[in-house]
């Protein structure tokens, strides 16, 4: 098992740092985080266009660059670092990854060129709203001319608001789940950006009344391709939250190293380098997980599972913990809307609960344990 | 470029040729330093094969398919002949290297003193030039297996008029001779396994300065990157084959009698193995509060064991050892630490019991008396911090309070 980058790797990180340091700033992301849109067309045409990120896990095949998820998780981490705020984790991680597991070969011929060269934006709607307004919470799919009509409330959809391709998962009368296209403009279809306090990503409700929609591949028992699927998103959202841990982190020493008190830089006290130090080696732990989920994806291995959750929960913790000591070591200053650490505090305080908080994800990991990982 | 398979193909071919039970174990690691088989990554010149490290656990395998005993490795031999083969003169590795290979000599590491423990280099005991040898006079504490070493790796003063890093030099003392006594240390947890040192006008050779007088601090720190790395003396100590014959009956004696002192280290990391099974055989993994907290400790241990695997990983491509030893140091204390902590929730009022009447045979509640060791020995977590910090992190250095001369610092 290798942990360590090849040289092509490590000059794959370096092309993607240059392009996003040269691109995309705090200052575009406080440009884009205001409007409900929530990301900036010129620049994911260019992402795609220059870099062809959209398709980094879609095979050649489709138009797709055919990598694995070392090099996915190399883009989410330099992503993390420099917060980029664009339909990366909607649609080039969950919705292709959607179409290539469950949909069919027309499908895939259909759908992944567009994905791959960023035209269609995908989102994934897999976890239903639970209220009053949808009992049980089940989005339901019901026989129709030429398809099905849907019903039902999507909740936490990342993106779901100004993706061009909706795959939405809904039951059918004989309880069989299945993921479904539904068009952006179908009537029926409600989508509203919800306020959440993260506003560098955008989350949507997707409430569906009789909706028509069309079967991405044939409909069964997803719920385990459905899991992986979720699964390797979350190993993505980990490598996220990596890059962003290990950009606080740079952050608070820089700042402590030019920051005087007493006569002398606050770097220099062990109260301040302790707490960087302690930093570094949890967030190392989480890099090494991430790492390790990734191997397991790529090699398919049975504990890609188990090795997510790892990840999952150490990356959480490490980003919060990172962030918010990037603040305190700051002072009163990291605490200001004007300063730039609460933009990544935000995406981190979000990310440590999506896609199941750490505490789900420890219980999982021990109900699945195995010394051989 | 050397492949695996040759590689395998010529130790396989060696030791079908010349592994031989019936030797005596000197015999046969005689036979073995001289082949390079025994340390096939040191140098050509040095009883080695100047085999990259990715290429020597087949050769370890190999040893192993054939149930050839290996040159001796526990203990600190394997700290001294690493600093000897970095700083040691050629007729020091002459000396020294093949002893210590063949298990003929052992060796202990006198830097620790009573007044000098996190701050290694205001050691004061003295070594003053007599215009033939050194004289060695002064107190060294914390040195495993002082008792029946032959040898002492010795950080001591021969100058006390320049800044305190500039006047140690590094020297191999004899431990057999008049001069120096040695007492048994008693520790927390009942057992002994360290002594102090006692010198009363000891004698150096001239010849046996490791490096140059006043450059112990440099040669001192290649001693300790390797501790930090190698986990102790505790490499190559987990094989007992459980093999008849005479061979093995001595080399299980020589690990028993190295290994005694350590007997209790797999208690102070933790004993994050003994977890899992106990928490089942209690019951305990149905209580959320316990499941969160063991997960919590398994998951440390493992990303730990990764972030270990990815250091050496990339130490095989060609990075040099350096200061994440320090992070990996880091790890261990905090599971240890959590791991005491987990025991305890798993054992409830079991937890309070000790020896005979204690959970697995006393072994929960020796992790409990023996972990705090854990993040003091080979470098406290605090130690540890300010070296990531300003090596990896490079921030400042906190002001200090001991510099010029050293006669004039303030000490203990």
């Amino acid at each position: 098992m290798s942990f360590v980058l090849t040289d092509e790797q490590q000059q794959f990180r370096d092309v993607v740092r240059r392009f996003l340091d040269d691109q995309f700033s705090t200052r575009d992301v406080r440009r884009l985080m205001e409007p409900r849109a929530g990301f900036d067309e010129a620049f994911w045409g260019k992402l795609n266009r220059d870099l062809g990120l959209a398709g980094i896990i879609i095979p050649e095949d489709y138009g797709g660059q055919g990598f694995g998820y070392a090099e996915l998780g190399i883009v989410m981490e330099e992503m993390g670092r420099s917060l980029v705020c664009a339909p990366y984790l909607s649609s080039a991680v969950l919705a292709a990854d959607a179409v290539l597991t469950l949909g069919s070969e027309a499908d895939r011929e259909t759908l992944l060129p567009g994905l791959a060269d960023g035209s269609l934006r995908g989102c994934l709607a897999s976890q239903d709203y639970s209220g009053p307004e949808c009992p049980g919470g089940v989005t339901t799919a019901t026989a129709a001319q030429g398809g099905v009509r849907l019903n039902g409330i999507k909740d936490f959809v990342i993106d779901g608001h100004t993706a061009n391709l909706l795959l939405v998962v809904a039951r059918s009368a004989d309880g069989e789940s299945g993921c479904y296209r539904v068009s952006d403009t179908a009537s029926g279809l409600d989508r509203r950006c919800l306020t959440t306090l993260d506003p560098t990503r955008k989350l949507a409700r997707l409430t569906l009344t009789d909706v028509p929609a069309v079967s991405l591949g044939t409909p069964g028992s997803l719920e385990s391709p459905l899991q992986a699927i979720l699964d390797r998103a979350t190993v993505a959202l980990a490598h996220e939250m990596v890059g962003g841990a290990e950009k606080m982190l740079y952050s608070a020493v820089d700042y402590a190293c030019t920051r005087r008190q007493f006569g002398r830089l606050i770097g220099s006290f062990q109260a301040i380098k302790h707490k960087c130090a302690d930093l570094l080696l949890e967030i190392e732990l989480a890099k090494s997980a991430a790492y390790r989920a990734a191997v397991a994806i790529d090699q398919h291995e049975t504990v890609a599972s188990l090795t997510a959750s790892i990840a999952k929960c150490t990356a959480s913790e490490a980003y919060l913990h990172a962030a918010a000591e990037c603040i305190q070591i700051h002072g009163g200053i990291g605490f200001t809307w004007d300063h730039d650490t609460h933009l990544w505090f935000k995406r981190a305080k979000a990310s440590e609960v999506m896609f199941g908080d750490p505490s789900s994800h420890r219980a999982r990991a021990l109900a699945l344990w195995s010394d051989a990982i | 470029m050397t492949t695996q398979d040759e590689v395998r193909r010529e130790v396989r071919e060696w030791l079908q040729a010349n592994w031989n039970p019936d030797l005596s174990l000197v015999a046969w690691r005689t036979l073995l330093a001289e082949s390079g088989w025994g340390v096939p990554g040191w140098p050509r010149q040095w009883y080695g094969r100047d085999l990259p490290a990715a290429l020597t656990p087949v050769v370890d395998e190999e040893f192993a398919a054939a149930n050839a005993v290996g040159v001796a490795k526990t203990g600190i031999r394997m700290l001294a002949a690493a600093t000897l083969l970095e700083h040691g003169s050629d007729d020091q590795k002459k000396a020294f290297l093949k002893r210590i290979l063949t298990g003929e000599d052992t060796w202990c590491q006198l830097f620790s003193e009573p007044g000098s423990g996190s701050d290694l280099a205001g050691a004061t005991t003295r070594a003053d030039f007599d215009g033939e040898r050194w004289i060695i006079n002064g107190q060294k504490v914390w040195t495993t297996s002082a008792h029946h070493a032959d040898y002492g790796l010795l950080l001591a003063r021969t100058d006390w008029d320049v800044p305190k890093h500039q006047g140690l030099t590094y020297v191999v003392l004899d431990m057999k001779q008049q001069g120096v006594e040695v007492h048994q240390l008693k520790q927390m947890n009942g057992h002994a396994s360290f002594n102090q040192v006692f010198f009363t006008d000891a004698v150096v050779p001239a010849d046996r300065i490791v490096g140059q007088p006043g450059g112990g601090w440099q040669v001192a720190m290649t001693t300790l990157a390797h501790e930090r790395r190698g986990a102790d003396g505790l490499r190559g100590a987990n094989r007992d084959s459980g093999l008849k014959g005479s061979i093995y009956d001595e080399e299980r004696a020589e690990i028993a009698t190295v290994m005694a002192p350590y007997k209790w280290y797999p208690q102070r990391a933790g004993r994050v193995d003994l977890v899992l099974p106990t928490a089942k055989a209690l019951g305990r993994l149905n209580d959320p509060v316990a499941v969160q907290e063991i997960a919590r400790l398994l998951i440390l241990a493992k990303t730990a064991e990764w972030t270990a695997r990815r250091a050496r990983a990339a130490q095989a491509e060609g990075r040099p050892q350096g200061p994440e030893g320090s992070l990996g140091k880091l790890a261990a204390s905090e599971v240890a630490r959590l791991a005491a902590r987990v025991h305890t929730l798993i054992q409830g009022d079991q937890a309070l019991l000790a020896g005979d009447d204690g959970a697995v045979d006393g072994m929960i509640a020796e992790v409990l008396l023996s972990v705090p060791a854990t993040s003091i020995a080979g470098g406290t977590d605090e130690i540890q911090r300010n070296i990531i910090s300003e090596r990896v992190l490079s921030m400042p250095r906190e002001p200090r309070a001991d510099g010029g001369p050293f006669r004039e610092v303030p000490r203990n």
